[in-house]
């Protein structure tokens, strides 16, 4: 299964005044959630979609994250956010 | 609105770094009279400028001008900055941007290019920046891409190039643009000197839109596409800058700190100086950001009007250059008593009376003399 990984165009960083992980990408920026900023996070080419999805539910000790999670994914896909499937 | 609980830190920070530039657009938005404000903040004022702004907590980071390539600390300031936190962003014109400087600003660890083009077309492009750069600036562009850097194509329209804009969207397809920003000419400083030759037709600007909608349909997410609406065709404001003060801060080449970078064709400011001031007190305390700022300083009809936190009035220096008084509402409003000013100048466009035929003013030293000239008699005339 493929690994899920930031579009190098975007750039994940926690801001510390706005106590938000940000996406920055030319001339923008989008303040993402905490759940975001969790997932996102994780989207570092380590991962595919179900090793993340058990490894949330661990950290945050909560079951059946999977289809918010997914959700999420499909929503993040549709932005341009992840490289795109080949 | 001085309470600086109730007021959002800035995200945006532009940093003019000069307003020295290899080119002469005739609708560049620097003040017309640049030629008077030549001082540049030094290297080490230009770092602590970031310092502060990120502490504050800016995130995007604009270098721009003028011409910034024409500093030969950028690579110094775009590696500070890149430490800092910033998302780094160089918008260039592309003269200058060597092989060597692309990869040391690289290392520098510069995130992003915006580079302009005139034209699609290598006589309008050379002729609309009176200078033979086309060539040029293909090769340059081939070079960002060969380093690795996503890039944004930046081309200004008016009525001259908007026939054009299914062969500048193929040329940003064939440079491997990730971004390509169509922005309509907004009329401050040189382009508002020129605005009776570069204001397009209603029809010419229904036609690109139509040619930018087939092409986003074909080409899908391989780049993005954005059309900056031209906003005199328009029937309300744009939320300029987002609201007065609220993310967006430019700091121009001597210093001077502005809530938007057309801002210094205000009368009446006094704009700090990064050299006297700290940010954080510009941002939150200075009379220049909080002039605007908010709602509280409306008049009729935006303070009554229930669209107001929409549009937060539109565009104070459109405001201040077409009726008089920048507090007035942005007469591209069709609710301010002055739109008609607006429809006036459309209208003439279409029409080309032979009187509005006069040559450009492209933006040079000697032009930008000549304006401050004018500009100096206005004041002491009243």
């Amino acid at each position: 299964m493929r690994t899920l990984k930031l579009n190098p165009v975007y750039r994940l960083q926690w801001e510390p005044v706005q106590h938000a992980h940000v996406l920055l990408y030319p001339e923008g920026m989008v303040k993402l959630n905490e759940s975001a900023g969790e997932i996102l996070k994780r989207c570092d080419g380590t991962r595919d979609l179900e090793t993340l999805i058990d490894e949330l539910e661990k950290a945050f000790d909560v079951r059946d994250l999977g289809h918010d999670i997914r959700s999420f994914i499909a929503h993040a896909e549709e932005r341009g956010w992840l490289e795109p499937t080949t | 609105m001085s309470d600086a609980s109730a007021i959002a830190p800035p995200l945006w920070l532009l940093a003019e770094l000069t307003y020295r530039c290899p080119l002469h657009c005739a609708f560049c938005y620097n003040p017309v009279d640049y030629a008077h404000h030549n001082s540049e903040l030094t290297t080490e004022e230009w770092l602590d400028v970031f310092r502060q702004a990120r502490a504050l907590g800016a995130a995007q980071l604009g270098f721009s001008g003028g011409e910034p390539l024409l500093r030969d600390d950028l690579e110094v300031l775009v590696g500070e900055a890149r430490k800092l936190g910033f998302y780094t962003n160089l918008i260039t014109s592309g003269i200058g941007l060597t092989d060597a400087r692309l990869a040391a600003l690289k290392a520098a660890g510069l995130d992003h290019i915006q580079l302009s083009f005139q034209d699609s077309t290598k006589e309008l492009n050379d002729f609309l920046s009176s200078t033979r750069t086309f060539d040029l600036k293909h090769r340059v562009a081939k070079s960002i891409k060969q380093h690795g850097f996503p890039m944004v194509l930046n081309c200004v329209l008016h009525r001259y190039n908007l026939p054009h804009v299914d062969k500048i969207i193929d040329m940003a397809l064939e440079m491997g643009a990730e971004y390509l920003e169509l922005a309509n000419t907004q009329y401050y400083g040189w382009a508002y000197e020129n605005r009776a030759q570069l204001m397009p037709t209603a029809e010419q600007l229904r036609d690109a839109e139509a040619v930018v909608e087939r092409y986003r349909d074909e080409i899908g997410s391989r780049c993005k596409i954005y059309f900056v609406v031209p906003d005199y065709f328009e029937k309300r404001p744009k939320r300029c800058m987002n609201g007065w003060g609220s993310v967006f801060i430019a700091v121009a080449p001597d210093g001077a700190a502005l809530p938007c970078h057309a801002a210094r064709s205000l009368p009446g400011f006094k704009f700090p100086s990064v050299k006297e001031v700290p940010m954080r007190a510009i941002w939150y305390e200075s009379d220049a950001f909080n002039r605007f700022r908010g709602v509280e300083w409306m008049k009729e009809p935006c303070r009554s009007c229930e669209e107001k936190t929409t549009d937060m009035g539109g565009c104070r220096c459109q405001a201040y250059q077409m009726t008089g008084d920048a507090a007035n509402a942005d007469p591209v409003c069709d609710k301010s008593p002055m739109h008609d000013k607006v429809i006036s100048v459309v209208r003439r466009a279409a029409s080309r009376p032979e009187s509005d035929e006069h040559p450009i003013v492209f933006r040079s030293d000697a032009n930008s003399r000549l304006l401050s000239e004018r500009i100096a008699k206005q004041k002491t005339t009243g």
